[in-house]
């Protein structure tokens, strides 16, 4: 993450000042969610139609008579974003081919949360990635169901307390392994998959931009902060964000790396893993050493591919 | 006049899809709604039908493809049945509230459980009160002349809500009828091109299907409920428009020797046709019979009925889907309180019969006459139901 550190200064003149995601939305402070958002709007611009899951975003962002869209947007449930892409997508391709609509390039972005998706919204996902539609699924993963009242998805990471899967005095917390999402979209052999995190907007931007430029499916895992949920102030966001890259927690793939580097500090600015002993502490570092080793190995075997 | 030949109704439904020039098919197999849907994708896949078929992962996705098609400004269709039916019911009430008029084959099948394949209303009346215009199909032509006048209702400037097309599944989806098909340009002259209001479109860029907090919710509920309710005068040009054209006339309801009679029979779907003989037969017997058939479920023609069954002595419901701990099925229902308000009530009876395609032959339905007419001997205001041919009752 050199490069993004080292042009952190000039990030103004490399990202867009228009926006297409509004600033008045009613996210919280310090969301990281909504950053990514914006990011992603901007990386996107004008020519795109987006089909949002239920969750945090869409109230935030569409009270009516309300709206933050600059682009258009639809929302029709919770488990079905992909689906509504499909559709959207398969329309307006067959509304140009026959010449109904004027032929031009449009990006259909479909997006959910860690819940609309890893859960919930996995199936027509699955089937979306599967029949290989023109698009691109972003998962705004803030590893719990945070627009509920943060109750645990299968993205919640091992040992986090939410509201249903509290840190009681027998079962401390999540004792199951956070689902690896970006590896359920690669096994679809669709053509790009990529982790992001909006603490790296450039890489962010960049690995949009791939997407959108890629015929076919795309998916892209970004971790999103939620200082709500995670029980962290809003300042820390960002840090966070940083920290669960670098520490391997949350590794940044086909683009660049965080440095490798698994400190207690991560865990210990959340409350939400205050109550983790020393033991699950280690627990947790052995399988992030594990999975990043994975995933070094597979990068080797595909080199040059 | 179009040619007319000899074919499934399932096939020839498939037919007046593709007439209908649809943009975007997404489904999922269900009995018995599969052929509708097999034959579509032949015709797409042999090029004779420029569209989109989807082979969605469910029925949930069906919709929700449906729903994201409509909303870019393509004519969308589906067909389901049944537990398909039960899977997609959130977009389906999605799908209204959001104005997209997406059109519906329903091959009417019963619900689980127990699990069947077999036919009734059990699913269409699940979905009731979900906003869409809801038509019954008496017979094959009625089915391939209401997916052109689907279309033609729902994407009216003044409607913009979805239709489903109930069929019978099996006695009619399996069945080989005589269907005339129209002229191309008999379907140019009725079916213009889909015009949306408002479509995704980054030219245009709108906002579909935000937040509705408690101060516009009621607003937007009521928003939705005006338009199904005045889609009954479009509907019933749209008719009178498809009559001038092929030379086949429908109404909201349809009535059979029903002028004079003492007693009518009030069905929904394939029924109507066989109790029409039955009304021949009891007329034969010297009985004042008669039959009123209902096509169009929602909106809910209640002038229509008033008028129809108001100088009646005798109505004999018959339903085919059950309102559990209810007044009856939930066409008595809905007719009981039509007629609340007349001078003169008839006396109702009501029976629930044909669940999960158990037979109900002409001689059941003069069986059912005779109950019912003994029942109003004895107990003229009784508002009981029965179920027909039930063992053990």
């Amino acid at each position: 993450m050199e490069i993004v550190e080292s042009t952190n200064v000039y990030a103004y003149k490399l990202i867009t000042k228009k926006d297409y995601f509004a600033p008045g939305h009613r996210a919280c402070q310090g969301c990281a969610e909504a950053l990514a958002v914006r990011l992603v709007a901007k990386a996107l611009g004008r020519n795109v139609i987006v089909a949002s899951a239920t969750g945090c975003m869409e109230i935030i962002s569409s009270p009516m008579p309300f709206t933050s869209w600059r682009v258009p947007w639809i929302h029709v449930a919770f488990e079905n974003a992909a689906a509504v892409a499909s559709g959207a997508e398969a329309g307006m391709k067959v509304l140009m081919r026959k010449g109904r609509v004027p032929k031009r390039k449009i990006t259909f972005l479909a997006m959910a949360g860690d819940g609309g998706t890893s859960d919930i919204g996995v199936q027509a996902l699955s089937g979306a990635l599967e029949r290989g539609h023109d698009f691109i699924y972003i998962c705004y993963d803030n590893e719990a169901y945070m627009n509920t009242g943060i109750q645990r998805s299968s993205s919640t990471p091992y040992g986090a307390s939410t509201t249903t899967s509290p840190a009681g005095k027998v079962i401390p917390g999540q004792i199951t392994w956070k689902k690896n999402m970006p590896e359920i979209a690669v096994a679809h052999n669709i053509p790009y998959v990529a982790t992001a995190c909006p603490s790296y907007p450039i890489d962010l931007v960049e690995k949009v931009n791939k997407a959108a430029r890629v015929k076919g499916p795309a998916y892209i895992h970004i971790l999103s902060v939620c200082p709500t949920g995670w029980r962290l102030a809003p300042e820390l966001s960002i840090r966070a964000g940083r920290l669960a890259v670098e520490t391997g927690v949350f590794p940044l793939y086909e683009v660049e790396y965080g440095r490798y580097r698994f400190t207690e500090e991560y865990l210990k600015i959340q409350g939400r893993f205050r109550h983790l002993s020393e033991e699950m502490i280690d627990t947790i570092q052995k399988r992030v050493v594990e999975e990043y080793e994975k995933l070094e190995k597979k990068i080797k075997m595909t080199e040059g591919d | 006049m179009g040619k007319r030949i000899g074919l499934e109704v399932s096939l020839s439904a498939a037919e007046a899809v593709k007439m209908a020039n649809v943009d975007c098919i997404a489904a999922y197999p269900i009995t018995p709604q599969t052929h509708i849907v097999e034959h579509l994708s032949e015709l797409v896949n042999d090029g004779e039908l420029d569209a989109e078929f989807i082979p969605v992962e469910s029925e949930h996705s069906a919709m929700s493809v449906s729903a994201g098609a409509s909303a870019v400004g393509a004519r969308a269709f589906t067909c389901t049945s049944s537990q398909g039916l039960s899977l997609m019911n959130e977009i389906v009430h999605i799908v209204a509230s959001m104005r997209l008029p997406v059109v519906m084959i329903l091959a009417n099948r019963s619900m689980s459980g127990p699990i069947s394949i077999w036919n009734d209303h059990t699913d269409v009346m699940s979905i009731r009160d979900c906003g869409w215009i809801q038509v019954f199909a008496n017979n094959g032509q009625e089915v391939f002349d209401h997916v052109l006048f689907g279309y033609k209702v729902a994407e009216s400037q003044g409607v913009m809500l979805p239709l489903i097309i109930n069929i019978d599944g099996f006695i009619l989806t399996h069945v080989i009828e005589p269907i005339e098909f129209w002229e191309k340009e008999q379907v140019e002259q009725y079916l213009p091109d889909f015009e949306p209001i408002h479509t995704l479109h980054p030219d245009r860029p709108v906002t579909m299907g935000g937040v509705g907090m408690p101060y516009v919710f009621s607003e937007a509920k009521v928003a939705q409920d005006e338009p199904l309710k005045q889609s009954k005068s479009v509907i019933i040009s749209a008719w009178k428009e498809l009559g001038d054209i092929v030379g086949r006339y429908y109404s909201p309801i349809e009535t059979y020797r029903s002028g004079d009679a003492e007693t009518l029979f009030i069905t929904q779907g394939s029924y109507g046709e066989t109790v029409s003989l039955v009304v021949d037969e009891l007329r034969d017997e010297g009985k004042s019979v008669g039959l009123v058939m209902d096509r169009l479920w929602r909106p809910f023609p209640f002038d229509e009925f008033r008028e129809a069954t108001g100088q009646t002595r005798n109505l004999i419901i018959i339903d085919r889907a059950i309102s559990y701990g209810g007044q009856g099925g939930p066409l008595a229902i809905d007719i009981r309180s039509a007629l609340y308000k007349e001078k003169n009530q008839p006396n109702i009876t009501n029976f629930i019969c044909g669940l999960a395609g158990r037979d109900v032959t002409i001689d059941d339905f003069k069986n059912i006459y005779h109950k019912a007419m003994q029942k109003v001997k004895k107990h003229p205001r009784e508002e009981d139901f029965e179920y027909y041919g039930v063992r053990g009752k």
